[in-house]
């Protein structure tokens, strides 16, 4: 299986550890991801601005997967929604296709609507499938709990995700944390957003919003937090301290991303996965496994 | 008795009462005049739960009464996380985070955008992704094993031209905010 891994802009600069632990995972699996390295945004943070030129600069992405015959695989969760949004628009809706190409063919570029587009960890979850994560198992993870982040763009708004998981009651980042023999933790904020898009319009709000998951996940027992998403990491790892040193709190709380959980598993080399470059250095978790 | 009227009379809001329709040939926009108030969203929203300022009931309401200006200029409409928790539970498909985007994008055409977003559509313009990939970035990239990324994407300022939206950020009308 072969898909254009869509990195965005905040993984590729800001959570190597992420891309390189998914691009050894998949690998591994039979997986493989192509760079498309002119790759532009994926047109999220422009919707609000600018609605036209959002699904432009997604369906430029969109084209330079369809020129290469690839599905795209992304690896953050708000690329993942506008992507999927407009890949589906432009399926279904002929005139907004024609006005999308004339636009296109000002750039030598075209589209025919036929590149589909999917989360990697739903690829791991649908396309791989639980069986053959749990065959690649090497190393169960049984001395950790750990507690997942679904985050929102991974699972909303539903109807663009063919009810791959529920809205309401997910339960698919759950399984694929089992999977690896760790204990999946259940929290009471689990399906809360991280504030991340609201960051810079007021840092007060976003923040709480983290904290609030950050408290509930430390009373819960974690050794760490489950993460699929860049921008989720930026608040609950990058921020982590800071929101922690504005209630005189220290969490300590590792976040890990959901290929360097299976990783680990199936038994790679913490190195290899990036571990000690995440956010927050996961020292106490490594010292569990060795 | 000039004062007293200034002190005994409430501020009387200019209302258009057409700003509901043209909200719903916005893009995102079509379904507001759907909603039936009954609150579901601003119940489950994480942002107004901290921020009182942001109330998306409320703020549909005030779109549906004709309060242009005060929507369009004000903070709050930025506030929406995109978490599309009350777009999933709205029993009225209002699409409660598209309708903000709607707003947004209004607001940016007239003149009211808030610098945060600009600032982000114009590093997309100039780098074609929000954070510049420089050399020293591509130089740890290149270490870890992974591809290099160019610096820059030109085709992204070019699509700024076609949807005009680089005149509409260079006109300064994104200025007030």
């Amino acid at each position: 299986m072969k898909m254009a891994v869509f990195l965005g802009c905040t993984v590729p600069v800001r959570n190597l550890s992420y891309e390189l632990s998914a691009k050894r995972v998949a690998g591994e699996l039979g997986l493989e991801l192509v760079d498309i390295p002119e790759f532009n945004c994926c047109g999220y943070p422009v919707k609000s601005v600018h609605h036209e030129t959002a699904y432009l600069l997604a369906a430029r992405n969109l084209a330079l997967a369809e020129e290469r015959g690839l599905d795209i695989c992304t690896l953050c969760s708000a690329c993942t929604s506008v992507l999927t949004e407009v890949s589906r628009e432009l399926a279904s809706n002929e005139a907004l296709l024609d006005a999308t190409c004339k636009s296109l063919g000002m750039l030598g570029r075209r589209y025919s609507g036929k590149v589909k587009v999917r989360h990697f960890v739903r690829v791991l979850y649908e396309d791989i499938g639980l069986e053959a994560l749990k065959k690649a198992v090497k190393r169960p993870l049984d001395m950790f709990s750990i507690a997942s982040h679904y985050g929102c763009h991974y699972l909303k708004p539903s109807e663009i995700y063919d009810g791959f998981d529920h809205p309401e009651v997910p339960e698919s980042l759950d399984k694929l944390v089992a999977v690896t023999g760790a204990r999946a933790v259940d929290y009471r904020t689990k399906k809360d957003c991280c504030g991340g898009a609201i960051l810079g319009v007021d840092e007060e709000t976003a923040l709480s919003m983290a904290r609030a998951k950050l408290d509930d996940i430390n009373s819960a027992g974690a050794d760490a937090i489950n993460l699929i998403c860049p921008f989720c990491s930026v608040m609950y790892g990058a921020n982590q301290r800071k929101i922690g040193s504005g209630h005189g709190v220290k969490y300590d709380l590792p976040i890990l991303y959901y290929p360097q959980i299976l990783g680990l598993a199936m038994g790679i080399n913490h190195e290899e996965l990036g571990l000690m470059q995440n956010p927050i250095r996961p020292r106490a978790l490594l010292a569990k496994i060795s | 008795m000039e004062s007293a009227q200034k002190k005994d009379v409430p501020v009387v809001t200019i209302l258009d009462p057409k700003f509901k329709y043209e909200v719903a040939r916005e893009p995102g926009g079509e379904n507001i005049k759907y909603c039936f108030q009954c609150g579901t969203c601003t119940s489950g929203c994480k942002v107004a739960e901290l921020d009182s300022k942001y109330n998306p009931r409320k703020i549909i309401r005030m779109v549906i009464l004709g309060m242009r200006e005060r929507v369009l200029s004000s903070d709050f409409i930025w506030l929406c996380a995109t978490c599309y928790t009350c777009h999933e539970r709205c029993p009225q498909d209002v699409r409660i985070p598209e309708v903000m985007n709607a707003l947004k994008n209004i607001a940016v055409r007239e003149g009211y955008i808030h610098p945060a977003f600009r600032a982000q559509a114009e590093l997309i313009a100039g780098y074609g992704r929000l954070y510049e990939v420089d050399e020293l970035a591509n130089e740890k990239r290149t270490d870890w094993g992974l591809q290099e990324i160019p610096q820059g994407c030109p085709e992204v300022a070019e699509i700024y031209g076609i949807t005009g939206l680089a005149d509409l950020l260079s006109s300064g009308a994104g200025g007030k905010s």
